[in-house]
């Protein structure tokens, strides 16, 4: 169903993700509205259009800004989105250490989160524990996921592989390696406990 | 373009419906099911789009509505709730292939969408594994239990004569003579009827496994939704375009109870690509051809309101002293023990307290959305929303169409743990579509989410407390004002916001609820008296209450068990060792439930959940507690700590609750600055009883993101509002946990508090909300425990403290 515009509409070519792409919007149009919906991209994602969460951030020339206020007209050098990450065949580091340190609940402000990490690792690829927290503060999450988007950071800041304990890890009742079940004290009243302590972040300090 | 049609072409099935209904066949549209993961859901989506409706609810009672195995011997699994990202469907995966003896790589979940998935209610209550965990287990071993009738036959030997490992049935006693699944079913329908009165009590006549014999139970694979959440994959609700769409944005009174006058659509009518102004009493929409058109006419719109005559809320300065003084709209029946009064006054220490908990909001990192398509006169809903079967249900009745002219795609989405319980925007796109014709998105913005989507209730509490000369708790008083009258439930056609607009509401507003505290202590003399008050505005409020993830919980148990700290430092006890003693106290007394003692019984809530377990309840709870102190390496000392003169004060904090037969109990430590009140919580321990672990590693990330929560409601959650409106309007208004206050460590810590020996393992209990509810709590104590200085009120921002810092003089 197409509308006929009125003159204030305008072509806006933008290089998003290494393409070249001319839109026809009005030039003030939120370079998130025209990502998403003329580009059909679902990487930035609308949270607040005040950019005060996050969700909707793009890399504009590796630095990482909010879609969500930027005028799609002002726009003037590269735009990578979530889609734009991945490398050829395979996941940027930052997604797989997401799905190594299994990171999201429900995902949605995901995308920024990862693009800030990007951006952080891109100008500091040591930052201390310090500077994660202040790089990453303006990126809201509501189910709350910091402390693991921190732990995948770290990962990469330490280089630390992907732990194996996530796919082999019993707990209790059932499984497949009886030895490991014999380390649940079953039963024992009050003190049957199992103690599961996660390790803190890479490089943390106790 | 992303459209339906070429998300079709990617993830191209035929249609799961078309399958139930007529054909009896299902060619196999994915071919690397281990890989699918979301996708398939999506292509079941996507394919069960084509078909021109009506959407029958699929048949509880056909084994065929729940599993379908496929002839290259992979399986999907259909199950009617949702998984809002804490790993439930990797979990159902799991449980339902150790029932059907399939490797869990070679199995898929199919969830929420309600022409294809049976009406399990979606997800709420924590209930996934709990309750529906049991049905699906049952199908599932139902399945196997008739694949091996099949492969009984096909090699004309008895059952006994057969092994079966992951989908592939041999001869024990010629392992080379074999079949698998798929080529036992070979693409046609099991066509078997179940049995049960209702869907949760689905079953065949297969029992389910012992959990000795679960391989996959206990194991943590990768949760199977994480993928595409990374990888920027079309799976949400938000991206889902349809040829025709168009976009609204509603336009909100500007004051609580204003009603509309008149609407000038002239304001808006020449702007580019204006469509229409949709107005029905107090309920106004601008639709445009394009988002941002939307947006900025729903702006530019002039709508003359008349303001209320009488003022809709008391400002939220002044809420608590109108919660203590008005009228009650109802009173439940106290729970009683002992005789409070005469055991407070025989008691030689009384003390008393009263806390309070504003308002607070889901707020959602992404505002309320759908899209509603009417194509073929039927209505199509787009939908993140946890319960998309009473959205279908509330809509059909909302539009007065027939139900199984209403379906509703479940699609990933921003989550805010009960906020879609009341899923106003999916009503709002199905009453646009309807309107107009045309395929409508619907989009809250920012301002409008936070100011009014639904409230977890404000509360008062007054505690009156009594120790022995021993410093024994012989009397505890607990009585609560919740400010829940008119509480919103599960997608009702006349009581959502859009019903309430438009004056299609019900006449009679709900009662609402209070709670109290859920412990397992023991009190000779207990008293738990709640009360339901309301505001002077009911309908058409911002302040409407709805389900907050664990509703009731972290509230009452912030009064709860800061008032259990309070007693034990009258006491002059260890506040662990004071709980301790309360819990042990009691176990003494009662009566110990074993549940099923045999090893080889399944464990089942039917029978391991007797009448009467407190006794069971209590040893569980001990426990928790025992297992929290110990990973906190707790040392047993009075609170509060000595004080340092430093600037940083640290202390740690304890809480323990009991929630529907989960226990946790949560040790907060932390460092409260003097100068500028900024509390952080650097080390959390949260020792956890939900029984049978399914997926520790999914189930530690459900507990990290609760406990989390629950420091973000301690912290800075607080709905604000004048006498107009309320005033919480963006993030800045309305401030949350940040990454700044992510503890340092987090430590959970599982346990099996189970008192029998011989059971292999409790039942599934619900994990999603328990965490979050001592958290407040916890911080509350810390707080003393690190300054002396008792916060009643939440939250603890750094103003609050500070300024209870100063006024103690610390």
């Amino acid at each position: 169903m197409e509308q006929v515009h009125n003159r204030r509409m305008a072509n806006v070519t933008l290089n998003v993700n290494g393409r070249m792409q001319t839109v026809d919007v009005e030039p003030s149009t939120p370079l998130l509205y025209v990502l998403r919906n003329d580009l059909d991209l679902q990487g930035p994602r609308f949270g607040c259009g005040l950019g005060q969460c996050g969700a909707c951030t793009v890399l504009i020339n590796g630095t990482a800004t909010r879609s969500c206020v930027t005028p799609v007209s002002s726009v003037k050098g590269q735009i990578t989105t979530l889609e734009g990450l991945a490398r050829e065949g395979g996941l940027h580091p930052i997604q797989q250490a997401w799905i190594d340190e299994q990171v999201p609940a429900c995902g949605y402000c995901q995308n920024g989160q990862m693009l800030t990490a990007v951006a952080l690792l891109q100008r500091n690829p040591r930052p201390t524990d310090a500077q994660i927290r202040e790089a990453m503060a303006p990126v809201l999450c509501r189910c709350f996921t910091y402390y693991r988007i921190q732990a995948a950071i770290k990962r990469l800041v330490g280089g630390v592989g992907p732990t194996a304990s996530l796919n082999e890890s019993v707990v209790r009742g059932a499984g497949p390696t009886a030895s490991l079940n014999e380390s649940v004290v079953r039963g024992a009243g009050p003190t049957a406990s199992l103690n599961e302590s996660s390790r803190g972040p890479a490089g943390e300090v106790a | 373009m992303n459209t339906i049609d070429t998300l079709l072409e990617r993830f191209a099935t035929p249609s799961r419906r078309d399958f139930l209904r007529t054909s009896g066949r299902l060619v196999v549209g994915f071919t690397a099911a281990a890989h699918a993961g979301p996708f398939v859901s999506l292509a079941a989506q996507t394919g069960a789009a084509l078909g021109p409706g009506p959407y029958p609810d699929p048949d509880f009672h056909q084994l065929d509505s729940w599993i379908v195995i496929h002839q290259d011997n992979t399986a999907t699994f259909y199950v009617g709730k949702t998984d809002l990202g804490q790993g439930t469907g990797t979990a159902f995966r799991q449980i339902m292939s150790d029932e059907l003896d399939m490797a869990f790589a070679r199995t898929t979940c199919v969830m929420g969408n309600t022409d294809i998935t049976v009406d399990q209610g979606g997800s709420g209550g924590s209930d996934a594994l709990q309750t529906d965990g049991y049905p699906m287990r049952r199908v599932a071993a139902e399945a196997r239990r008739v694949l091996l009738d099949m492969a009984s036959q096909r090699f004309g030997v008895p059952l006994d004569q057969l092994a079966v490992s992951d989908g592939v049935v041999s001869l024990k006693a010629d392992p080379s003579r074999r079949v698998t699944y798929g080529e036992l079913i070979g693409g046609n329908r099991f066509n078997v009827t179940l049995t049960g009165n209702d869907i949760n009590a689905t079953t065949g006549i297969a029992k389910i496994k012992p959990v000795q014999e679960m391989k996959n139970v206990g194991l943590s694979p990768r949760r199977d939704d994480v993928p595409a959440k990374v990888d920027a994959s079309p799976i949400w609700a938000v991206g889902v375009k349809l040829p025709g769409m168009v976009h609204a944005r509603n336009v909100k009174p500007p004051v609580a109870g204003a009603e509309v006058v008149s609407v000038d659509e002239s304001s808006v009518s020449g702007m580019p690509g204006f469509v229409k102004v949709v107005r029905e009493r107090n309920y106004v929409a601008v639709v445009c051809e394009r988002e941002e058109q939307a947006i900025a006419a729903a702006r530019r719109l002039k709508v003359n309101w008349r303001k209320p005559a009488t003022a809709p809320f008391p400002a939220s300065g002044d809420l608590f002293a109108y919660m203590r003084r008005t009228v009650p709209t109802s009173s439940p029946n106290p729970n009683v023990t002992g005789n409070i009064e005469a055991g407070l006054s025989s008691a030689a220490i009384r003390i008393e307290a009263e806390y309070e908990v504003p308002f607070q909001g889901h707020t959602s990192i992404g505002p309320a959305h759908a899209l509603a398509d009417p194509s073929n006169g039927q209505m199509t809903i787009y939908s993140n929303d946890m319960k998309s079967y009473g959205l279908r249900n509330g809509v059909a009745e909302f539009l007065g169409i027939p139900r199984d002219r209403v379906r509703v795609v479940w699609m990933q989405g921003p989550q805010a743990y009960g906020r879609t319980a009341a899923d106003d925007a999916g009503f709002e796109a199905a009453y646009l579509a309807q309107q107009l014709g045309r395929p409508v998105r619907v989009q809250w913005s920012r301002e409008e989410e936070t100011a009014w989507d639904t409230k977890g209730p404000a509360y008062v509490m007054r505690m009156r407390g009594g120790l022995d000369a021993q410093g024994n708790l012989v009397a505890l008083d607990y009585e609560a004002r919740a400010a829940d009258y008119c509480h919103l439930g599960y997608n009702e056609h006349d009581t959502v916001l859009i019903a309430q607009l438009t004056g299609r509401r019900r006449a009679t507003p709900a009662n609402g609820g209070a709670s109290a505290p859920s412990d397992m202590y023991a009190v000779a003399n207990r008293r738990s008296a709640m009360h339901v008050v309301s505001l002077p505005l009911v309908w058409e409020t911002p302040l409407r209450t709805g389900n907050l993830r664990d509703p009731n919980g972290p509230q009452v148990t912030f009064a709860g068990e800061s008032f259990i700290d309070e007693l034990a430092a009258a006491a002059k006890a260890d506040p662990v060792e004071f709980r301790l003693r309360l819990l042990t106290n009691s176990v003494r007394g009662a009566v110990r439930r074993p549940g099923p003692a045999s090893a080889s019984a399944p464990a089942d809530p039917a029978n391991s959940d007797p009448p009467d377990d407190s006794g069971f309840k209590r040893a569980r709870s001990l426990a928790v507690v025992k297992a929290a102190a110990e990973a906190f390496k707790w040392d047993a000392r009075p609170s509060p700590a000595p004080r340092s003169s430093g600037e940083i004060l640290t202390g740690r904090g304890f809480a323990y609750a009991y929630r529907n037969q989960t226990v946790v109990a949560n040790v907060a430590e932390v460092e409260v600055n003097r100068r500028t009140g900024r509390v952080w919580v650097k080390r959390l321990v949260c020792a956890h009883d939900c029984g049978l672990v399914i997926n520790p590693e999914a189930l530690r990330r459900t507990i990290e993101g609760a406990s989390l929560h629950g420091l973000s409601r301690a912290l800075y959650e607080e709905v604000t509002f004048d006498t107009e409106k309320v005033t919480t309007v963006d993030w800045r208004t309305s401030p949350t946990l940040t990454h700044l206050d992510a503890p340092a460590t987090l430590d959970v810590v599982f346990v099996n508090g189970d008192p029998n020996p011989n059971r292999p393992d409790l039942p599934h209990y619900g994990a999603g909300e328990a965490a979050l509810k001592p958290m407040i709590a916890a911080v509350a104590n810390a707080i003393y425990d690190a300054t002396g200085v008792r916060l009643r009120r939440v939250p603890f921002r750094p103003e609050r403290v500070l300024a209870a810092l100063k006024a103690a003089r610390v």
